[in-house]
């Protein structure tokens, strides 16, 4: 496995592509999940979907700052987190499709994409009942003296679960070395944050466990990155945990179900105007890094590539009726 | 009498109790202003006002205890769980504290309570959202539960669950809250006693026994079975889960001789496997075979629906089940 420092680079070129490979994540994440929403609608998409669709800024932000075999955990609203990790668009179009090709050979769905090869420990159902596994995967390096960070994605609604109160209590505790990223969207379905906590600031919670924690702009995927760098490199050398609330907005709905009437299109409309892959662009394109061609190029080649994961995925064959019991148990081969 | 669906029927329950009983509230995720994930809830906001009505963060394991604790101070609490797959989060409330209460204070303690919400897989949503929770409840005394699976019983059994003295768990099935069957006038006071089955239909070769969201599957097959294989079915619902009607089963057993479970839970002490030993106890002797399950397959729940259709059960499945009784 090869690992990526993940000090900036170090020459204008490299530094150049390392912010051109950002946006072609967050291109590519979007287009998946534009082509998602479609099949959904055509019913090739089953249970619940759930869009990550205004959000990229976090998960590309924090990727760009962290190496291939730290460690990722997040919830059901997943597939950012996979594709940027760099599970194939294939794999994960043919997961939604419940294809025996998918990232979970169609077992998991939209809600569990795993990869183990890429450090992918899952999205997960239960609302913050992966925090602590968070914290195990934490525990898990910390104990084999490896320098690997942890990082746990969570929503908003997340924190007001008892397994997140335990789990940060442990991590400050033990002093685990693990990012917890709490993607505040604004909404827990159609709960606003202001209605589930009498906190402003989310990640104040961090003083309770005394723990170091900080706030970021979510729709800026620089500001992501430089400051999920600075923290993991602490984190890396001083093992402890921190505490990083990205404000950030979807623009969907909470599901493929979810109408949305608990908010105005205005709001929907303003928070739209600080998308985080045009505002990206425009940086790139002012600064000489992007041309209007080479974006053009770019989110082509992604709508693209996701086009072409819908065919793969009909064409997937169904996972085999005889394999129904063999992951019930562990067996040697699973090892 | 008059036609209303699953779903209006659990709210006129609620309704119908909040308005007759000062003491009883409803407490969820989304039941107030988003008017219930699945919309059971619609309107009451407006009608009871935020004390009454009340939604609460994503925590569970609080306001189930809330519910326990107000419960313990005279209130009547009906705590809403958006699905019961999510009620295990909030396990130990309900299966340490809510039934154990009276016990440990000497009979001081009751908890009259409700949690109610559906339950039970519905469709590819994967391992840890399709949990029918009936077996891990229904092994705890202290605790009654009920899954209704008419229209008529999602609001009779509702309304006796909020007068009862203890805690009740009653699980809905969102696959039926859509459906629509015939009940009472609003103005009857309409309750269903917990611990009585129903004859949902009367047969004499077999008898099929289910409960929720199951009925409506075994009741396409037991038109089957009558046309393609000459057996007459007599189709038993249990409706509650706990007190386990075993008697109503055995009077009909006295008549068909054989009994086929289908039930949408895993069959590893599952619900059919109580039945099952109580019918052995109490009518060995007029059984013509052995009795016969068709549940889950015993896996996670995969979230492919080819595999999916496999794990839950079927008409195939129940049709052969109704062979191998019947020795065809
Ligand atoms: C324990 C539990 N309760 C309820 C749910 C249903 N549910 C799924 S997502 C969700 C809202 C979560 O919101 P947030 O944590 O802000 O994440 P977001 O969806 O905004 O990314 C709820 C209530 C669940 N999955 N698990
Ligand atoms: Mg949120």
């Amino acid at each position: 496995m090869s690992t990526r420092a993940e000090s900036p680079p170090s020459t204008p070129t490299q530094a150049a592509e390392a912010e051109l490979k950002i946006l072609r994540s967050m291109l590519e994440m979007r287009a998946f999940e534009e082509r998602a929403a479609q099949q959904y609608q055509m019913g090739k998409i089953g249970g619940f979907c759930h869009l990550y669709i205004g959000q990229e800024a976090v998960v590309a932000g924090s990727f760009a700052a962290v190496r291939d075999d730290d460690y990722v955990i997040t919830a059901y609203r997943d597939h950012a987190h996979a594709l940027g990790r760099g599970t194939s668009m294939n794999a994960c179009m043919a997961e939604l499709f419940g294809k025996a090709t998918g990232c979970s050979k169609g077992l998991g769905g939209s809600m569990h994409f795993f990869d183990k090869e890429r450090f992918m420990f899952g999205g997960h159902a239960i609302v913050a009942a992966h925090i602590p596994l968070g914290i195990g995967l934490a525990f898990a390096a910390k104990y084999r003296g490896e320098d690997r960070v942890a990082l746990c994605y969570f929503g908003d609604g997340a924190i007001h679960q008892g397994a997140y109160h335990e789990a940060f209590n442990l991590a400050s505790l033990w002093q685990l070395p693990v990012l917890f990223i709490c993607e505040n969207n604004g909404y827990a379905m159609g709960t606003a944050v202001h209605r589930s906590t009498a906190l402003e600031e989310l990640h104040h919670r961090g003083r309770g466990y005394d723990m170091s924690h900080s706030a970021v702009d979510g729709m800026d995927v620089r500001a992501v990155r430089d400051q999920v760098r600075n923290v993991v490199e602490d984190i890396r050398a001083n093992s402890h945990p921190h505490f990083l609330e990205a404000r950030t907005y979807r623009y969907r709905g909470h599901s493929m179900s979810d109408p949305a009437t608990y908010r105005t299109k205005q709001e929907v409309d303003t928070k739209k105007e600080q998308d985080p892959i045009t505002t990206f662009r425009d940086q790139l394109i002012s600064e000489g890094l992007l041309s209007d061609e080479q974006f053009t190029q770019a989110q082509k080649a992604a709508r693209q590539e996701a086009a072409e994961s819908v065919t793969f995925a009909d064409q997937s064959p169904d996972p085999p009726l005889s394999e129904l019991h063999d992951y019930t148990y562990a067996r040697p081969e699973h090892e | 009498m008059r036609t209303l669906t699953y779903r209006e029927a659990v709210r006129e329950a609620l309704i119908e109790e909040m308005e007759r009983d000062e003491r009883v509230f409803l407490m969820g995720e989304e039941v107030a202003e988003y008017d219930g994930a699945y919309k059971i809830s619609q309107g009451m906001l407006d009608k009871f006002g935020p004390r009454r009505v009340i939604d609460t963060p994503i925590s569970e394991c609080g306001f189930a205890g809330l519910g326990v604790g107000a419960a313990m101070a005279g209130l009547r609490p009906v705590v809403e769980f958006m699905t019961f797959s999510f009620s295990l989060v909030a396990f130990d409330q309900i299966v340490n504290n809510a039934p154990n209460m009276l016990t440990m204070s000497g009979g001081q303690f009751h908890v009259p309570m409700v949690f109610r919400g559906p339950n039970g897989p519905v469709h590819a949503l994967g391992a840890t959202h399709s949990h029918a929770t009936e077996p891990f409840y229904a092994n705890v005394p202290g605790l009654k539960v009920c899954a209704p699976g008419t229209v008529r019983d999602a609001k009779g059994l509702l309304k006796t669950a909020i007068r009862d003295d203890n805690p009740v768990i009653v699980l809905e099935s969102e696959a039926l809250y859509n459906t629509s069957g015939e009940i009472e006038d609003a103005d009857t006071d309409l309750t269903v006693p917990l611990g009585e089955a129903a004859v949902l239909r009367e047969g004499d070769d077999v008898t099929l026994v289910t409960y929720s969201q199951t009925i409506p599957l075994v009741l396409e097959t037991a038109d089957k079975i009558k046309a393609e294989l000459g057996v007459s079915p007599e189709v038993i619902d249990l409706r509650s889960i706990r007190p386990l009607d075993a008697d109503t089963v055995c009077k009909s057993i006295a008549k068909t001789n054989r009994l086929v479970i289908v039930e949408q839970n895993r069959p590893f002490c599952g619900i059919g496997a109580q039945l099952t030993y109580a019918v052995q106890r109490d009518a060995f002797d007029e059984l013509d075979a052995p009795v016969t399950r068709v549940a889950q397959q015993d896996v996670p729940m995969p979230y492919n629906e080819k595999l999916e259709d496999a794990v839950l059960p079927s008409e195939q499945r129940i049709l052969d089940a109704v062979k191998e009784v019947c020795y065809l």
